[in-house]
């Protein structure tokens, strides 16, 4: 069926997305990188899904964090997994680092921006190769830098203040994790979307590993959630 | 489910300010590295100026992604050049590349705000000014993108430059020394990134002469 | 009326198990002038013979910069060669604009083999009739490649190509241990001593050879005319005859390697009437 507006063809384009994960959030730290995110995947206004994982190793010096349309992220792994396994066929000792994988996908996401066909993601990459840190973002339309510091959708509104506060160079693992924590729980707080089950990523030149679900503590006795019309008059 | 996002866009304008100013044997061009969406600022350290040959500089504001492209293309089409002519373009040739390379995509543009500095062939400061679709004019000073329109009025007083419908034509290039042509960019960003939420966090001055090239940082206001 | 009854077509095999078109386009090399390269750890220098095909005109360009970290010495058809040359440099581009990074050496000389391999099995087409050296640099190391007609290609420590090479390769074999430890300045002068060997006699000099150099920290480039000559009295390379032990060339039975394929060259190389590769004997020299 045609019409003005576009053709069957069109409606393959994703013109808004269904499932869709929230921030996520990484730092770079004394050894490699940190990044953290949530496991809620939102259908709409509606928590869909549980238990989605939006951080994947790709390779072995890198990491990746989605935010966004979940299939397209799963998309995306199918695009990486493909880029990595034909990096290491060639078996000669060379392979991508993290530079080189966030430049492939910043070209995948501008392409597909080329083509009115976005990935709908913001896309967190982080990685370690010869002692060298890497952290950077893109989005889906291709839009795209590196910092000590990033974070996705409500997280750059939300948690990068604290980490422009808080942040140095030389921060330790545990210091990193309480940092990412910190502004996990601002999120929690006030994005909706965000959900308390959250897994934190860390990519060294040792290697990925990526956290266990767990959730943080919470308190909202606040005055000011137990009612939040107090004091002010004439609100509802 | 009811539609949640606004009508998607394949753009963004992610702001910031460039200015060049040409004199008889120099270059300044200058940019700030603040790089926003909306009213949320990205990054407060992302340089839009880049060395395109030896001689020439662009530097670009607009939409990042589009941005980058474009260098992306100009940088590989210099490769090309290298390896054709075994020298390095010259700063008008690439105006002309600039020029038919966002031309190319006329009708789905890049959406990028360039100004290219240089010297010529003969050692003179030159600067060329261009519109998103590769309209371009070589002048003596330019300023583009989102502080443009407060720097541009500010740079026509201050240098007063011959009316370009002269008849026989005069020179273009500014009467400025090296250095007050970088304290005039210093004073021009200064008072952009007081009014302009897109400018600011940091100014980058490149500056190109006989000698080679140098660059100088001013903090500007991170609000 | 034909000298071969299988060497008409590329794609024919002979009952003996060859490919005629594709032995004649390995000829094609060994008919150019010398080519030559060595590397060391951290160093790759390409050297060539430039040779001016009359009296009037000016020799043909035979090393070719690829990239800052990859170039390329040529024999045989040159215009094969500058085809060949820029599918790399365009396979350079194109990589560094998706990854920002320089492509790695041995995956440009397998893409540049699989192209050459395709032109042996299409009736449409001839094979390349160029040998290329291939220097470059990448996250392995530095690294040496020759890239021959037949789609074959091999990694060296140090190679020659082109006529009167295998002069050069005796110089290489008895020296190459020495290679890998070596400075940029030796691996030069090595280059030097090997390409005079090819001249055999013939005086070295600026004017006819090229010398290129890549290693860490040094993008590839071609020495200019000035800083050979210099480089060539500093070493004293000139030598109207050569070492007596040099002239003694072909003479490999020390030689802990050569094997089937340095006696084929060695044939040819002073052959004159090699259009019959002498159809039963030894190994297809497209081993090589």
């Amino acid at each position: 069926m045609n019409n003005l507006i576009g053709s069957d063809a069109d409606s393959q384009r994703t013109l808004y997305p269904y499932v869709t994960g929230t921030s996520v959030v990484g730092i770079k730290y004394k050894d490699g990188i940190l990044l953290a995110a949530d496991m809620g995947g939102s259908y709409g206004s509606t928590l869909r899904y549980k238990t989605v994982e939006r951080m994947k190793s790709v390779g072995k010096h890198s990491i990746i964090g989605a935010s966004g349309e979940i299939s397209d992220f799963q998309e995306i792994m199918r695009y990486l997994d493909e880029l990595i396994l034909y990096d290491n066929m060639w078996d000669d000792g060379n392979s991508f680092g993290p530079k080189e994988v966030h430049n492939y996908l910043t070209r995948v996401m501008y392409n597909r921006r080329n083509k009115f066909n976005p990935l709908w993601n913001s896309l967190v990459l982080g990685g370690v190769k010869n002692g060298q840190k890497y952290l950077g973002t893109v989005n889906m339309i291709g839009v795209h830098y590196e910092d000590n510091h990033v974070a996705t959708g409500f997280g750059n509104h939300l948690s990068r203040p604290i980490l422009r506060d808080e942040w140095h160079e030389n921060l330790t693992f545990e210091e990193g994790v309480k940092l990412l924590e910190k502004c996990m729980r601002v999120l929690l707080y006030r994005d909706r979307s965000a959900v308390n089950k959250l897994q934190i990523a860390k990519i060294t030149e040792e290697g990925v590993t990526i956290s266990q679900p767990y959730s943080l503590k919470t308190f909202w006795n606040f005055a000011a959630f137990q009612n939040p019309t107090v004091g002010a008059e004439g609100s509802w | 489910m009811t539609k949640q996002q606004a009508n998607w866009s394949p753009y963004d304008n992610n702001g910031g300010t460039c200015v060049a100013i040409a004199g008889a044997d120099y270059c300044v061009i200058a940019a700030d590295t603040r790089m926003s969406t909306g009213y949320s600022i990205l990054s407060r350290d992302y340089s839009k100026i880049i060395q395109l040959a030896d001689k020439s500089l662009m530097a670009s504001s607009g939409f990042q992604a589009d941005v980058r492209a474009l260098q992306k293309v100009l940088a590989a089409r210099h490769l090309i050049y290298q390896h054709q002519h075994n020298k390095q373009m010259s700063c008008p040739a690439m105006a002309q590349l600039l020029s038919n390379t966002l031309y190319y995509k006329r009708f789905f543009p890049y959406y990028a705000f360039n100004v290219l500095g240089g010297l010529d062939s003969e050692g003179k400061g030159c600067v060329f000014t261009y519109d998103a679709v590769g309209s371009y004019e070589r002048v003596g000073y330019s300023s583009q993108g989102s502080g443009a329109t407060l720097i541009t009025p500010f740079l026509d007083n201050q240098l007063k430059s011959p009316s370009p419908l002269l008849l026989p034509a005069k020179d273009a290039v500014t009467p400025l020394s090296e250095s007050e042509a970088i304290d005039l960019v210093k004073t021009c960003f200064a008072s952009a990134s007081e009014r302009d939420i897109y400018t600011g966090d940091k100014l980058e001055i490149v500056i190109l002469n006989a000698s080679g090239i140098r660059r100088e940082y001013l903090e500007l206001r991170k609000d | 009326m034909f000298r071969n009854q299988y060497d008409t077509d590329v794609t024919t095999w002979s009952p003996a198990g060859r490919l005629f078109q594709v032995e004649y386009a390995m000829e094609a090399v060994k008919q150019g002038s010398a080519a030559i390269g060595l590397r060391s750890k951290t160093h790759v220098v390409l050297a060539c013979v430039n040779k001016a095909s009359s009296e009037l005109s000016s020799h043909q360009k035979k090393i070719f910069k690829v990239d800052d970290h990859i170039g390329v010495a040529i024999a045989g058809l040159t215009a094969d060669g500058r085809v060949l040359s820029r599918y790399m440099r365009n396979e350079c581009i194109n990589y560094s604009y998706t990854y920002e990074s320089p492509l790695p050496v041995g995956r440009l000389v397998v893409q540049l083999a699989d192209k050459a391999q395709v032109c042996t099995q299409r009736s449409w087409k001839r094979p390349y009739g160029v040998g290329l050296l291939i220097g470059g640099l990448d996250e392995s190391g530095a690294h040496l490649y020759y890239n021959c007609p037949s789609g074959n290609y091999f990694e060296y420590q140090a190679f020659a190509i082109g006529s009167r090479s295998q002069a050069a390769k005796t110089y290489l074999e008895r020296k190459f241990e020495t290679f890998v430890d070596s400075s940029r300045e030796n691996l030069i002068k090595d280059a030097l001593f090997a390409l005079r060997e090819t001249l055999q006699g013939e005086k070295l000099t600026s004017s006819n050879c090229t010398i290129a150099v890549l290693g860490i920290g040094e993008a590839f480039s071609t020495l200019d005319q000035e800083t050979v000559q210099r480089l060539i009295n500093e070493f004293e390379v000139v030598g109207e005859d050569p070492p007596a032990e040099a002239s003694a060339a072909p003479d490999q039975s020390d030689g802990a390697e050569p094997g089937p394929a340095a006696a084929a060259a060695a044939a040819a190389a002073d052959d004159d009437d090699q259009e019959t590769p002498a159809a039963d004997q030894g190994a297809a020299p497209m081993d090589i």
